[in-house]
């Protein structure tokens, strides 16, 4: 046993030198999170002492739209400030040209990944980035309300609509006169566009531009989604939800305001939180179906590490990203961070499944998860994105109906089709 | 903070002006190289490069691909459909949120700001202290009163929301930041909070340097003091008013991080500025986006200069008050 | 009885003026104090009193570091400007030269761009300057960024002081800088003070150029620092540090205008508002 770490440990060490001539300087971005960069320091503190390289951590801003305007800037000058960069799942295709293949430093391990996110980080046959963890939209309820007032799990989205008027309905009777039903994300940015997507491909309507770059959203399913969630503004979700980013929604349902919310796995933690009003009395589920023919589903959100093509070090860069997306130390974030692995081994591994009880579960969501068409529309995505939830918050405010809003965002986005994705 | 500049000073006496005068220029061209060197190296770089970009076809992920196509990025007609920025809606509707919320929120702070500065040029007790508390606002980072404010215009953990209908005004939250009828006056109210100090002192300060003497004579003619501050205060402090809305309808006509902290990319509150960022950063278009901040940039030269005349102030070095 | 009914009218219109002002700085007190699930509360009395905010900016960021370099990037700034602008408003409000009125229309034209369109451009010049992430890096564009503002206020101001002053000491063959050492500086100190403290909070509070020409938290200024506080997770906003941050921030400057505010307005009467 003894014998054997050292023999390991003794060819980690070639290995680590091996690859890296000299000791080297890596700059490396985290993200902006407390616990996750708590948890990449560590495994790159790990990585400093087997390498003999030094790392420097540079905390960004919290808002990914922001994330993404500076390391546009950074990487737009050819700058080598930063080496290795945390990038959204939907930018591979916007960072793409400014990003090295990870492929010769990968030696396979990509195929021990969920494909489609492996798909999803190849730009033009280049490996771009390395998964690091995954995200999908989720279903939380208030399983005390929900066994109070008589009501199972929805199955659809029909069904929420009914059960989250009913319990609203009853709790303010009951004295509760801020209870909500549903609450979600529907400000203009990003988050709705995961949110409407995610109600879009539930009815079977797609995912606004599919995998050959064809438009296809203006179509009588995803109308019927988008009107369906319009009628849930102000019946069954306060009018504010128009401007609710994730931590609103979490605010409301958190102080114990709301009977559903959509939100990210992040907020599980928090919601069972010491100090949280609602300990214990959530539940986590898919998201419901759009009908009888519909499917459950959830938007694809994660985080990959990527190189830049600037690099000064782009060997030690490679080996960083590679020891940070390694099976262990998914394991350790997904027991200590509940980071959800990308790696699919890892949904069956006893500890982690004994730390979050609701990532078995998850396993369906991310087979079935609904990705944001940044593969096919590329460098483009920003703009679709940006027209596609300007388009769903006019139908959510009530300004025009689904069916003339989405002929319209059809005409939006051929405009910005005219010279190709 | 005059705008139009004295001159023609009546320098020493004959034989030598000319020689004198000439020998103030060259020291005037010393004095002025350190600015004009400072503002070269600096600011004329990037102008520039945003000029030219706006010709180009340039995108942020490969600046060196980029071709000049001459005034395409503002229209460009391909297959019969017209394309640029000149008839791009979205463009067309920054302006408009844009000039509405210039106009809507100068007014008032100029409104306000005056009220504050007649206060604040009263005779009171804690004077010292009022003003300093009125400038409290005017200290706090953009950013962090954006933030604070969009916290406590929460509809449903808002500090207001829950005052008004405490107070019975209202009986049910308002989304302020998210309903597209109160979005754009949320963004009004908090900045009329921010810069109000800032419009009231440079009105102050206007008031300040009133003769006393039109007042003592206004008082000894039984003139009614809404009258005198009609006909007589007023007007004095027109030029006052009118560089400090200049100063700030410059700035609220390139207004940014307020609208980008509170309500973000929505188009109901989309400023030019905005519109601007979005197009250079988020969809990467650094031709286009270059082009609207040209235009931008020519809107707000327009809009001064349109100011300048309507307050009647002249605009010339050479001319004589 | 008259009397009594103008001063309460008065003194209501007082209170209403200092309330509307106070009141969210007051709210961002109280919330600075609050943590966990407290912090969605409306009560617009102080619940608790919890020093953790403050000791997590501190103790846990580099907030004292940030505080440090604001003061530095702004000084620099004022000092800077100031004295470039000195000069240049001299000659612009005292010079009769051909062209002086396009010049100071060129130089407000440069505060007419909008900030985000010439990022870049300033970008690629700060990185080729060598001066990326680092405190000179955000004093040269800020500097730049004040100077038409500066230049104009000081410019206004030169010219309302009587002539008279200046004529005898050319007379006496004085130099221009002489000119400007002995007898415009030790007139002009309320205008520079005024002017230094509208350009140290411009500068103080600036955010875009500041975050876009930074990297480490060594180097970055409070608002950036603030903007940058996370939560423990993904999306959520660490309320009570932000509000603990942003009090810890404006205290020094309310100190300042209240040490100045008497300054602030005399400078300004000095520089004459008018026509």
């Amino acid at each position: 046993m003894k014998f054997k770490s050292v023999l390991l440990t003794s060819a980690f060490l070639l290995g680590g030198f091996g690859g890296v001539a000299s000791a080297a300087e890596v700059t490396i971005t985290c993200g902006s999170v407390g616990k996750g960069q708590e948890l990449c320091k560590s495994a790159v503190a790990e990585w400093e002492k087997n390498t003999g390289n030094t790392v420097k951590v540079v905390s960004v801003p919290s808002s990914a739209t922001e994330q993404l305007a500076l390391f546009q800037q950074i990487l737009g000058s050819g700058s080598d400030d930063i080496d290795v960069f945390q990038v959204d799942v939907i930018w591979p295709g916007i960072l793409g040209n400014h990003l090295i293949d990870l492929k010769p430093y990968s030696n396979g391990a990509e195929n021990d990944h969920f494909q489609p996110i492996i798909e999803n980080n190849t730009y033009e046959g280049k490996l771009v980035a390395m998964p690091s963890y995954t995200d999908a939209g989720l279903l939380y309820y208030r399983k005390d309300l929900l066994e109070k007032h008589g009501h199972s799990q929805p199955e659809t989205w029909s069904d929420l609509a009914s059960i989250a008027q009913d319990v609203q309905d009853k709790e303010r009777a009951g004295g509760n006169d801020k209870m909500w039903g549903f609450v979600f994300q529907a400000k203009a940015y990003e988050g709705l566009t995961c949110d409407a997507i995610e109600w879009v491909d539930s009815f079977g309507g797609g995912a606004i531009v599919n995998p050959e770059g064809d438009i296809t959203i203006n179509n009588p399913k995803a109308a019927k989604a988008l009107d369906m969630a319009a009628s849930w503004i102000g019946t069954i979700a306060p009018e504010g939800v128009l401007n609710y980013q994730e931590e609103d929604a979490r605010g409301v349902f958190q102080s114990g305001n709301a009977v559903f919310m959509r939100n990210w796995p992040y907020a599980w933690s928090l919601a069972q939180g010491a100090d949280s009003p609602v300990k214990d009395k959530v539940g986590v589920m898919a998201l419901p179906k759009g009908g009888e023919e519909g499917k459950p589903t959830g938007a694809l959100g994660g985080w990959q590490l990527a190189v830049s093509k600037y690099s000064k070090n782009p060997d030690a860069a490679a080996d960083l990203v590679m020891w940070l997306t390694r099976k262990d130390e998914q394991k350790r974030r997904a027991i200590e961070g509940s980071y959800n692995p990308t790696i699919v081994s890892l949904y069956n591994d006893p500890d982690i499944l004994a730390a979050n009880p609701f990532m078995g579960e998850l396993k369906d969501t991310f087979t079935n998860a609904v990705a944001r068409p940044s593969r096919a529309t590329g460098a483009n995505y920003n703009k679709v994105s940006n027209a596609f939830y300007n388009a769903a918050h006019s139908v959510l405010s009530g300004k025009v109906s689904a069916e003339a809003s989405l002929s319209k965002l059809e005409k939006d986005l051929k405009r910005i089709k005219r010279k190709g994705w | 903070m005059a705008l139009a500049l004295s001159s023609g000073e009546q320098v020493g006496a004959g034989g030598n002006r000319s020689q004198l005068t000439t020998a103030r220029i060259r020291a005037a061209w010393l004095f002025l190289s350190p600015m004009l060197i400072a503002l070269a190296v600096v600011a004329a770089w990037p102008l520039a490069r945003t000029f030219w970009l706006g010709f180009t076809d340039a995108n942020l992920s490969d600046l060196s691909q980029s071709q000049f196509i001459g005034f395409e990025n503002f229209y460009a007609v391909y297959d019969g459909e017209a394309y640029g920025l000149l008839v791009d809606p979205e463009w067309w509707n920054a302006v408009g949120n844009t000039l509405y919320f210039t106009v809507v929120s100068v007014a008032l702070e100029t409104v306000f700001g005056l009220v504050i500065a007649l206060v604040l040029h009263a005779n009171f007790k804690g004077r010292g202290l009022v003003r300093t508390a009125v400038l409290i606002p005017w200290a706090i980072p953009t950013i962090v009163s954006a933030r604070m404010w969009g916290w406590m215009l929460h509809d449903q953990f808002g500090v207001i929301n829950a005052a008004l209908m405490t107070l019975g005004i209202i009986d049910t939250p308002i989304a302020w930041t998210a309903n597209p009828d109160t979005a754009m006056w949320a963004v009004i109210i908090v900045d009329v909070w921010k810069t109000t100090p800032f419009m009231a002192l440079l009105i102050l300060a206007g008031l300040q340097m009133l003769p006393n003497d039109i007042y003592e004579a206004a008082k000894v003619d039984g003139v009614g003091p809404v009258r005198v501050f009609f006909r007589v205060t007023l007007p004095l402090l027109r030029p006052a008013i009118v560089v400090a809305v200049v100063f700030r309808a410059l700035d609220a006509l390139r207004i940014f991080d307020l609208i980008y902290v509170l309500t973000s990319n929505s188009t109901d509150t989309m400023s030019m500025s905005v519109y601007t960022k979005q197009q250079l950063i988020d969809f990467q278009e650094m031709g286009y986006g270059s082009a609207a901040a040209t235009l931008l940039f020519m809107i707000v030269a327009f809009m001064t200069v349109i100011t300048l005349i309507a307050g009647k102030l002249r605009f010339d070095g050479e001319g004589e008050r | 009885m008259k009397q009594l009914v103008k001063n309460s009218l008065f003194y209501s219109l007082v209170l209403v003026i200092v309330f509307a002002a106070v009141f969210p700085f007051y709210y961002a007190i109280i919330t600075s104090f609050r943590s966990g699930s407290e912090l969605f509360s409306t009560s617009l009395l102080p619940t608790s009193f919890n020093w953790d905010n403050y000791t997590g900016i501190f103790v846990e960021q580099p907030f004292g570091t940030n505080i440090l370099n604001s003061v530095i990037v702004a000084t620099s700034v004022v000092v800077i400007s100031l004295a470039i602008a000195v000069t240049a408003s001299y000659a612009l409000a005292r010079i009769p030269f051909k062209g002086r009125g396009l010049m100071l229309m060129t130089i407000l034209s440069v505060s007419m761009f909008p900030q985000v369109a010439i990022l870049s451009g300033m970008f690629e010049l700060i990185r080729s300057l060598g001066v990326y992430n680092s405190l000179t890096g955000l004093i040269i564009p800020n500097t730049v960024l004040m100077l038409p503002f500066t230049v104009w206020v000081l410019t206004t101001f030169m010219r309302e002081i009587p002539k008279e002053l200046e004529e005898a000491a050319i007379v006496d063959g004085a130099s221009s800088f002489t000119i400007i050492w002995r007898v415009f500086l030790p007139l002009m100190w309320p205008a520079l003070v005024t002017t230094g403290l509208l350009t140290f909070i411009g500068a103080w509070n600036e955010f875009l150029f500041a975050l876009t020409f930074t990297l480490s938290n060594e180097v970055r200024t409070v608002p950036v620092a603030i903007a940058l506080l996370s939560g423990a997770s993904e999306f959520e906003l660490p309320w009570g540090r932000i509000m603990a941050a942003s009090v810890t921030v404006t205290v020094p400057i309310v100190v300042l205008v209240l040490i100045f505010q008497r300054k602030i307005v005399a400078g300004l009467t000095a520089g004459a508002v008018k026509g």
